[in-house]
């Protein structure tokens, strides 16, 4: 029997663990201001506020429901559109209204609910965040501008936001209604649940690729879902390593203070992983062994020189280079009972430069054409040690052995960087797909080789000179 | 006034098809779909699927007790393949199970021997082949044939435009009630109710009095639920006619994506010449449209491209050809602009390509050649109250063009890395349907005893506001507050034989409907009053509620006259009808005038190019547009900006790929990417031209559905220019979309 409260309301529900939120929500509780849109997490029309007991609070992100196991929803609270309605509209409900930000009103559940986020979280809101906070729901009718101006007004009117207490402070000024506060309590008495040990369980973290190649068959396997499992997650720094628990999101890397200080562009490169649900959802261990060989999180992680730990259910552990994770399109160097536990790799030092590049159709919440990581130890100007990584130009998320070997030893210039052209052009095999024709993949990822070193050495590269 | 459904929309309480309570015992369909572009079917089998627990039936072709026909202008399109597939994703088979789960999982034991047929998917090969659905037509002015020798420059290319998926956030869906005397109910997320009904009766081989169509409305349509809803429609219908019990089917979006027609991809040719005044002497044109698999409503659209082929332009000199191709593709449909996009396309590449090769601005050849009052269309329309010049003059004095080319300029020659590129689009886009006898609409209004007001009309909303600006023409008409006003769903059987809502023109034909309904009322209304102030019906007015007597107040209001006038048996219903005066067209002669009037503006773009990634951002849209009076800013700048992203949409990232055995590989949202959030242009200003508005318009308010759309082809050029400056010598590529992919491979390829 799977508990949450949704909305103002325990749930006690006989759903399957491999059942999605959405269906739940919608054909089960018959709260039809959810909406279907994909069923893939690409809309947002579906989405939830999930909030997670956190120590003495809770706290609350956005997720699609589309694609978020029951398993996964025991002991939390989900916030549909509906729990956010008031006797009157809400000010982020208000604000929608006024701007005309709904036309056919599908996506709008959606925006609303994404947009009321805000209000829960303990960031201060600005123009930005609110607009991040909706940068996965799609709207087919506005063209934005109106959302925007919405989500601005939203981000003024919480501009006073106590970030101390932001539930009190939204039930007091008529943001939330009364029944967030207590959710804290309710959650509490939820008894976790025992994780039934079946050896045929698929394991089910963010679910965010899994439900999408099977949405119709999910619900019939026997789930385990490690989405809440605390021991796989967190972020620790002892030892000059960076060590990460593998149930960590892409919404935690975004979020770590001390990540963000080593890596100064992290937020950069992560706000070009799709989009706030899906990063508040999609693990890194999951983004490594869906295999996709266009994964962005793979392809940095790779390029950082990470290694990986492996369980097994007998609680084995072996390490592993990431890099020798992959050895065919979606083979992976795993047992089907080992899950990626861990991530660890070297902090960077003073000699450190890492770069993350991506194109996409659409830069943002979209699937990329090519992506690459680089990271270079540099003695002065020589490249002591080099770390590259591609994504869409090979069967798997490839690690450029030989281009890093080549780099390698060798001076950061131009010569050296058209030098390493060639040999990266002979070790990669992009095909033509609906991202993209093979030509344009090869000669995409030579701009961003390119790039790395722009971006990395800009006094030293220009374009001209590297592409003549 | 807002949109009167903003307050349900914001709280989730609008319904739509998939919000509706089930009722008990409802069955849930799945359409099984052709796995092959172009066959023959050997075999179907069916065993293995209606084992499947919870299966109740697995409906095919010979269970149609009427016609296996859904086809709209052209009885060519059966409801299910039969013996021969015509595209991937025709339905073969229907299956109808206690859940829906129960329908998925039986779809996959379906099996299917095929014997493969040759696939085109190319328009030109299609027409090499004769593969023509109906034959090709022309629209001629002047004789091209001569003038080119008055030219002193004259161009020839090809220019390609892509098709476009609707996404409609709401998938295509249909909800099927059996009824007493073997009638149907169906919930339908259509905007064409009629056509769904007639093709239901048509299907089932019934009259359309026994079935009832219900709209509520539509998480958006944008053309893709015009003719398309009706299969759909029509194969829960069937399923509920034949079983007898509720039938329900909402599409999951891989299906909805892979068995629906989209834009159609036209690939065209051009030839334009100019006199050494750079005004331009004549222009010929031939668009090959790829419709797909059936006719549906391509004929329509392919029309619809000969008509604004010149776009803004008066062009002494026309001869346009266009190819209605046969294909293997789903069928492709109505979409926002209905052909008038694909055509003005051609037509501004053509003046790219001459402004190129002539070293001028292409804005210069397009200000010089706009239409002016009297110009001549090339299907014999005399353009009245013509505003392309205004909207031109307006949009330099509002944003100073010439500053705003030399700040782009200035940027490039201190960027090496970016490159800012900007173009201008002008359009002219008619509104009427270009098939004269489907502009008329009707609406049935009834005030109640208690003064409240009850409005059905034809129209569908689908969050273009429609049923705002009918609560507003009610309002108006009688002089009483919005707030007395219900707009009630679009049913068939209290508004019959409707047109679909399209051709932008749904406000102005079902609120004139709406104004002579109230109007009828409002007469019998004064007559009562006159009797009881013993005045004269023509000294009556209502305002703001107020009866008054030659301007004077009097003790009776509107609620006080309602309740007289119904105890005196006065007529408080009125069923209003409307058809558009003055439009004609002879399609023997390709002559007339089809058009109530057209709709201009002049939008400038700019763009910032990324030429290390070959990505762009889209920097402002500044535009001049047409609105005539306007009835309601809020619905009508919302409709501005959605269009415009669409329409950018349509010539940037959204990217239709079939592979050449005719499946659909952009096939989901991860792999067809439209405009979200960050993709918009950073600014987007709008002003209106000051008008009077156009008589034909309600309430002297213009259309405005599709024509902004068509703002977003001025992005394309944008790109180009930005593109030639990194790199003068960059080949002109007439090829939309421009994706990054094809912007990196004109920069450097």
């Amino acid at each position: 029997m799977i508990r949450f409260i949704l909305n103002d309301t325990l749930v006690e529900s006989d759903a399957t663990a491999g059942t999605v939120l959405l269906d739940v929500i919608r054909y089960q509780q018959q709260l039809k201001g959810t909406k279907i849109g994909c069923r893939e997490g690409d809309c947002g029309a579906c989405t939830v506020l999930v909030g997670e007991l956190n120590q003495d609070r809770v706290e609350y992100k956005s997720m699609t429901s589309c694609l978020l196991a029951m398993a996964t929803v025991h002991g939390k609270h989900i916030a549909t559109v509906e729990g956010l309605n008031m006797d009157k509209l809400s000010p982020v409900q208000q604000a929608m209204v006024d701007a005309s930000g709904t036309q056919c009103g599908f996506c709008t559940p959606g925006f609303v609910v994404s947009l009321s986020g805000c209000c829960l979280s303990r960031e201060k809101v600005t123009e930005d965040l609110a607009v991040r906070a909706i940068d996965g729901n799609i709207c087919r009718c506005t063209g934005y501008k109106s959302i925007e101006r919405a989500a601005s007004d939203v981000a003024q009117q919480l501009a006073q936001k106590d970030t101390t207490d932001p539930i009190g402070w939204s039930v007091k000024n008529g943001f939330l209604p009364a029944h967030f506060i207590g959710i804290q309590e309710r959650l509490r008495s939820i008894t976790k649940q025992e994780m039934a040990n079946d050896p045929t369980a698929v394991t089910v973290a963010g679910g965010t690729d899994l439900y999408v190649q099977k949405h119709d068959s999910m619900h019939h396997n026997p789930v385990r879902s490690v989405a809440n499992d605390t021991a796989l997650k967190g972020t620790r720094f002892e030892h000059g390593e960076c060590i990460i628990g593998g149930a960590c999101t892409a919404a935690d890397l975004l979020n770590s203070a001390e990540l963000n200080t080593h890596f100064p562009k992290l937020e950069q490169h992560l706000l070009l992983v799709s989009s706030t649900p899906i990063r508040n959802m999609g693990t890194i261990a999951g983004n490594f062994v869906n295999a996709s060989p266009i994964g962005d999180l793979t392809a940095m992680f790779i390029a950082l020189d990470s290694t990986i730990i492996l369980r097994n259910t007998e609680g084995g552990t072996r390490e592993l280079k990431l890099k020798d994770l992959y050895k065919g399109y979606k083979q992976l160097d795993k047992s089907a009972d080992e899950i990626v536990t861990t991530i660890r790799f070297p902090l960077p030092n003073t000699g450190t430069h890492f770069h993350f590049e991506k194109v996409s159709k659409r830069t943002y919440l979209d699937i990329a054409s090519v992506n690459t990581a680089i990271r270079l130890e540099m003695d002065g100007d020589t490249i002591r040690e080099a770390h590259m990584s591609a994504g869409g130009v090979a069967p798997i998320p490839k690690y450029l052995a030989n281009t890093s070997a080549f780099l390698t030893g060798k001076p950061a210039n131009k010569d050296t960087v058209r030098a390493a052209l060639k040999v990266m052009n002979g070790e990669i095999a992009p095909i033509s797909d609906a991202r993209g024709t093979a030509d344009y993949k090869r000669l995409l990822l030579r701009q961003l080789f390119f790039t790395h070193f722009m971006e990395l050495f800009p006094e030293r590269f220009t374009l001209n000179e590297l592409v003549q | 006034m807002k949109n009167i459904d903003s307050a349900g929309h914001v709280t989730g309480r609008s319904i739509y098809l998939d919000d509706i309570p089930v009722q008990q015992g409802t069955l849930y369909a799945l359409p099984y779909d052709a796995p092959s572009a172009h066959a023959h079917i050997k075999k179907l089998d069916l065993t293995k699927a209606a084992a499947v627990p919870g299966v109740v039936r697995i409906l095919t072709y010979t269970d149609i007790p009427g016609e296996n026909q859904i086809g709209g202008i052209i009885p060519d399109e059966p409801l299910f393949a039969e013996h021969e597939i015509h595209f991937w994703g025709m339905p073969v088979a229907l299956i109808i199970a206690t859940s829906e789960d129960a329908a998925v999982q039986a779809r996959k034991l379906i099996t299917i021997e095929l014997e493969e047929l040759p696939v085109i998917t190319d328009p030109r090969e299609a027409r090499a082949k004769g593969e023509l659905i109906i034959p090709p037509r022309s629209f001629k002015l002047g004789d091209t044939a001569n003038a080119w020798a008055n030219c002193a420059h004259v161009f020839e290319g090809r220019a390609d435009t892509n098709g476009q998926e609707h996404l409609y956030i709401e998938t295509q869906g249909a909800y099927a009630y059996p009824a007493e005397h073997d009638s149907i109910r169906i919930a339908s997320s259509t905007q064409g109710p009629t056509a769904v009904q007639r093709t239901i009766a048509r299907v089932l081989g019934i009259p359309m009095h026994r079935v009832e169509v219900d709209v509520t409305r539509l998480g958006g349509g944008f053309g893709g639920k015009e003719d398309q809803a009706s299969a759909w429609a029509a194969l829960v219908a069937l399923a509920a006619y034949v079983l007898k019990k509720p039938v329900k089917l909402a599409m999951h979006r891989m299906d909805d994506m892979r068995m629906t027609g989209k834009r159609h991809p036209y690939s065209s040719d051009y030839k334009i010449g100019f006199d050494k005044d750079l005004k331009i002497v004549a222009y010929e044109a031939t668009f090959h449209q790829n419709a797909g698999a059936a006719a549906d409503l391509s004929p329509a659209v392919m029309e619809r491209t000969l008509f604004h082929a010149t776009n803004s332009y008066a062009i002494p000199n026309v001869n346009v050809t266009a190819y209605c191709c046969r294909t293997h593709l789903p069928p492709n449909t109505a979409f926002r602009g209905f052909g008038g996009p694909q055509g003005m396309f051609v037509i501004e590449s053509a003046i790219a390509h001459a402004a190129d090769q002539l070293g001028v601005n292409a804005s210069e050849l397009q200000r010089r050649n706009l239409m002016v009052e009297g110009s001549e269309f090339s299907y014999g329309q005399i353009a009245d109250h013509v505003n392309a010049q205004a909207c031109w003059d307006l949009t330099d004095r509002k944003f100073d063009l010439d500053k705003l080319q030399a700040d782009v300029d200035a940027f490039n020659t201190t960027n090496e890395m970016h490159k800012k590129g900007m173009a201008i689009m002008p359009i002219c886009f008619g509104i009427s349907f270009t098939n004269t006898p489907m502009n008329h609409a009707r609406a049935l209004v009834h005030v109640y005893q208690d003064g409240s007001v009850g409005v059905s009309t034809g129209g569908v909303e689908m969050g273009q506001g429609l049923n705002t600006k009918m609560v507003q023409v009610a309002a108006a008409v009688f002089s009483i507050d919005p707030s007395r006003v219900k707009i009630e769903s679009t049913n068939t059987t209290r508004v019959a034989n409707t047109s679909p809502s399209a051709a932008s023109a749904t406000a102005d034909l079902n609120g004139k409907a709406l104004e002579n309904g109230c109007n009828a009322i409002l007469e019998r209304l004064k007559e009562k009053a006159s009797r009881m102030l013993k005045s004269s019906p023509e000294a009556i007015t209502i305002v703001n509620e107020a009866v008054l007597n030659n301007g004077q107040p009097t003790d009776l209001d509107w609620k006080k006259l309602i309740h007289a006038a119904h105890w005196d048996r006065v007529n408080l219903s009125e069923s209003g009808h409307y058809a558009t005066p003055n439009i004609h067209f002879d399609k023997t002669k390709e002559k007339g005038h089809p058009f109530a009037y057209h709709v201009y503006g002049t939008a400038a773009v700019m763009v910032t190019l990324d030429c290390i990634r070959g990505t762009y951002a889209i920097d402002a849209v500044k535009l001049v547009h047409d609105f005539g009076k306007r009835m309601n800013d809020a619905v009508d700048f919302g409709q501005i900006e959605g269009g415009l992203v669409q329409g950018l949409g349509w010539m940037t990232m959204e990217e239709i790929v079939y592979n050449d055995k005719g499946k659909l590989l952009s096939n989901a949202l991860s792999t067809y990417k439209v405009p979200d959030i960050h993709s918009v242009p950073k600014e987007i200003t709008i002003e209106a031209l000051p008008t009077d508005g156009h008589p034909l318009a309600i309430r002297r308010s213009k259309a405005v559905g599709e024509p902004p759309l068509m703002y977003g082809i001025g992005v394309y050029f944008a790109i180009q220019n930005a593109i030639k400056a990194f790199r003068p010598d960059a080949r002109m590529v007439f090829d939309a979309p421009y994706t990054p992919e094809k912007v990196l491979m004109s920069l450097y390829g």
